[in-house]
């Protein structure tokens, strides 16, 4: 049975991927799942940004990003989107340490995977504190009552909220993540996957993982940079 | 390879956990089998059926009758009727909201979707199971608490969501508003969310296994159409119940967190709310695109269902499969594009109005595509009229004539005269409610025997159909009427406008056609329940149907095929193939007769020489034989 198996499917792969009996893409159900389930989150966001999109657009005013977030921990003067910009630096490289953590996978490297998986938390970790300064600071404002989902000292309201609401929920996303990725790092360290044979478990939150990235990057340029 | 390795761990998996013996909770309540979960969503959504018919025969009672003493209901309703006998308005408004709630999401998406995908997906492909058991098990019980607490925001007393299911704020949003606004609207969002989850893993696990679990030669052109619709449904579901997800998190944050997404400007007896700056329109965009897409989650399961039974009944090769299914791409395709034409009166720009009316009216072509296509693979077939096939033909029916007044509310202008009156809950109710359900009523008849292993009685069968036929239409025609007359939908009471006095009796007949209509749904309910325990025995195949579903025994275990899953070598509709003219002349009339008039997919083309078409017979050259003598397409020589 086993042997019959692995004959048609290494036929099938050279000529028909879609007669069945095989995964048409050559990936397990589960990578196919976490595509397909992210396709769907990215519709989440899509609805949420666009609604941002028309409320700023209806709106008569809206503040500068360069004013409201302009400050940096230890530092009294104005640096206009350092701190955000540093923030999104640690999550991009966050995702280089991901794809070295995949690398080592696939060379069933589990000292590699350990590593780069340590690096990749600890990224998240740090994006996560830098968010939770930021929010503070936010709230905290310049004296004027700050922000909150109600009030926004820098213009209306609805800045503050989807504020809020995005970032949180993208924060949200990126914990998620952490904690995925910690069960992942803690199985290659007991050694789950050796036995297993194949590291794709790392694969599947490797892919969560970049999404959040690729989201953040949309969240970033639509309350940040325009 | 590394691939070809998992695909064989999975498949060991399969097989290992075909043969052990289970309790019964791991068997019946938190089942991990396809065939088990989709029984679990058939029975709760025909319970959740019963409440939401149940409340359109309450409110139907009050507007036929409005004069009419509700007493008789204290015991049931208590406080929600009022002192002087009469149905309590903020109640008239729940009953309507969840109605309608309950009908499209928890029947209609849940209990139809929910029901054959799990059912029919892995039985037609030929898969063991769906790609994640578990997963397929948490839908379910997602699900099953967002109906529990749906249940729940019935017995709160301010009572539950009464803004509509459409749930526009400010009227949502506000609790002042009403009183269905306060918990009940808590209660009926947390319900949604979960809901949405329950849909996302269904959705999910339903692609992945139709993409990736096919059994050898079951290529996407040998996919049954039932397959198809499924297949469809869960990516239309996919890519916009995420849209609502994101609709009501705002709503909750305005709700419970005084955010203004949706709220601006607003007074509420004379005094100002502090709201500023968000739009009520913004979740009219944000619920329709995702309500849009939502119809054809209902309505696409049925036309797949009702495409199988009817090749199969009319004993015919379903006419132009391939325009079946570009057809049903193209209606989910522009389902996404045509929301806006919910929204024509919202003060929308006329021009991008003309845009969405143009949109909404293509929609008729793939539609009609598909009634063609029904007609037929009809004519001149050889008609077995089974329960399943009348009540597939009424839906042809209801598709046809709550289609053409379809194309009167797409026409932005006409819109603005029939915008929110009953002439649009006699176009939805016809094209999407009623068509659907009777959808729903065929799977069920037609795949009883494969669930069961007994059939359902056909006589009561009969009796039902054509009680709920003939009613269906005496409840939604005369709302035609009364709707081009202006008659506004939610309204508790017509009494006070003279104008409408003249529609006084017809407003009596259709609540009486209400009341007699669900009264005959106890039939069905009756021969399902009975026919479960006492139906007669069902034969292995007992539609002579041609689908992998009836190759498995009467009462398939967990892994769905005892032995090796069946290979596929031809489409599911070779019905009265006619023998080719190679044959024709050497074969005696007897033997011509004897033909059988179905060939199952599982049968390659070297067994049937006599109905092989030349291209098919060049098609035999590819079936070779493997070391352990079963028929393999070589995909090598296909080159």
């Amino acid at each position: 049975m086993a042997s019959t198996t692995t004959a048609t499917a290494t036929t099938a792969a050279t000529t028909n991927l879609w007669q069945g009996g095989r995964s048409p893409f050559n990936v397990s159900y589960g990578k196919l799942m976490m595509w397909i389930f992210l396709l769907s989150d990215a519709f989440t966001f899509s609805g949420l940004l666009v609604s941002y999109g028309m409320t700023r657009f209806s709106a008569e005013s809206w503040p500068v990003p360069e004013e409201v977030f302009s400050a940096i921990p230890f530092y009294h003067g104005s640096a206009p989107l350092v701190f955000v910009g540093i923030m999104t630096f640690i999550l991009i490289l966050s995702s280089v340490t991901m794809v070295l953590a995949v690398e080592a996978g696939h060379r069933m490297d589990r000292k590699g995977v350990e590593k780069w998986m340590f690096w990749t938390i600890i990224g998240g970790l740090t994006f996560l504190g830098c968010q939770a300064w930021e929010w503070s600071h936010f709230i905290h404002g310049t004296g004027l009552g700050g922000a909150s989902l109600t009030w926004n000292e820098y213009g209306p309201p609805a800045f503050a909220a989807f504020f809020f609401f995005i970032t949180g929920f993208h924060g949200t996303h990126v914990f998620s993540g952490v904690v995925l990725n910690y069960i992942v790092y803690y199985n290659t360290i007991r050694g789950v996957y050796d036995r297993r044979g194949h590291y794709e478990m790392v694969e599947k939150v490797g892919l969560y993982w970049h999404f959040v990235d690729l989201v953040w990057v949309f969240v970033f340029t639509f309350f940040y940079l325009v | 390879m590394e691939t070809a390795d998992l695909h064989i761990a999975e498949e060991h998996a399969n097989e290992a956990h075909e043969h052990h013996e289970q309790g019964f909770v791991a068997k019946y309540i938190f089942s991990q089998d396809h065939k088990i979960i989709a029984k679990q969503f058939l029975i709760t959504g025909i319970l959740w059926a019963v409440i939401g018919g149940l409340l359109s025969v309450f409110f139907r009672l009050q507007l036929g009758f409005p004069d009419m003493s509700m007493e008789w209901l204290r015991p049931l309703l208590g406080g929600w009727i009022t002192p002087t006998g009469q149905l309590d308005t903020e109640f008239y408004l729940a009953m309507v909201t969840m109605h309608g709630t309950i009908m499209v999401f928890f029947v209609l998406t849940a209990g139809l979707s929910g029901t054959f995908s799990n059912f029919l997906i892995p039985l037609q492909i030929g898969a063991r199971d769906m790609a994640s058991g578990f997963m397929n098990m948490l839908s379910y019980w997602f699900f099953f608490l967002s109906s529990v607490i749906m249940f729940i925001s019935f017995f709160i007393s301010t009572g539950p969501a009464s803004g509509g299911w459409v749930i526009y704020p400010p009227l949502s949003a506000l609790p002042q508003a009403m009183s269905g606004s306060g918990l009940g609207m808590t209660l009926w969002l947390v319900s949604m969310a979960l809901f949405i989850v329950s849909t996302l893993l269904g959705g999910i696990n339903y692609i992945t296994t139709v993409i990736n679990l096919r059994t050898d030669g079951m290529s996407f052109d040998k996919l049954p159409l039932t397959i198809w619709a499924f297949f469809l449904t869960a990516i239309i579901g996919l890519l916009s119940f995420p849209v609502l997800l994101s609709a009501a998190l705002l709503l909750i944050l305005d709700r419970s967190f005084g955010t203004s997404f949706y709220l601006s400007e607003i007074y509420i007896g004379g005094e100002a709310l502090p709201n500023l700056g968000g739009s009520p329109i913004l979740f009219q965009h944000l619920f329709w695109f995702l309500g849009h897409p939502e119809v054809y989650i209902v309505l696409l399961p049925s036309l797949g269902i009702t495409s199988e039974i009817i090749s199969t009944n009319s004993r015919k090769p379903i006419f132009g499969y391939k325009a079946m299914i570009g057809s049903m791409i193209g209606i989910g395709f522009l389902s996404f594009i045509v929301w806006a034409h919910h929204m024509f009166v919202t003060g929308m720009n006329p021009f991008l109005g003309s845009i969405f009316m143009l949109l909404t009216l293509i929609i008729a072509i793939p539609s009609a595509i598909k009634v063609f296509n029904y007609i037929t693979t009809l004519w001149k077939g050889n008609i077995v009229f089974t329960p399943a096939m009348l009540f597939s033909i009424g839906l042809v029916s209801f598709f046809i004539s709550g289609g053409l007044t379809g194309i009167f509310l797409g026409n932005s202008a006409l819109d603005i005269q029939l915008h929110d009156t009953y002439f649009v809950v006699a176009h939805f109710h016809l094209v999407m409610g009623s068509a659907a359900f009777f959808g729903m009523l065929a799977g069920v008849y037609h795949w009883f025997p494969k669930m069961f292993g007994r059939m359902m009685d056909a006589k009561l069968g009969y009796v039902h159909f054509w009680f709920t036929f003939i009613g269906i239409y005496l409840i939604f025609f005369p709302m035609h009427y009364i709707g081009i007359a202006g008659f506004p939908r939610r309204y508790y009471s017509f009494t006070n406008f003279d104008a409408f006095s003249t529609f006084t009796d017809l407003n009596a007949f259709i609540s009486i056609a209400a009341v007699l209509t669900f009264v005959a749904q106890f039939i069905f309910l009756f021969n399902f329940f009975y026919s479960i325990f006492r139906g007669r025995k069902a034969p292995a195949n007992p539609w002579n149907s041609n689908t992998l579903e009836w190759t498995t025994p009467i009462n398939p275990g967990h892994g769905n095929w005892p032995g090796e899953i069946p290979k596929v070598y031809r489409w599911p509709y070779d019905y009265s193939k006619p023998v080719n003219e190679e044959y024709a002349g050497k074969m005696s009339e007897e033997e011509l007769a004897n033909m059988p008039d179905f060939i199952p997919q599982t049968v390659p083309y070297s067994e049937t020489p006599e109905t092989n078409l030349p291209h098919e017979n060049d098609l035999i050259n590819l079936e070779v034989k493997d070391d352990e003598g079963a028929i393999v397409i070589d995909t090598k020589k296909e080159e």
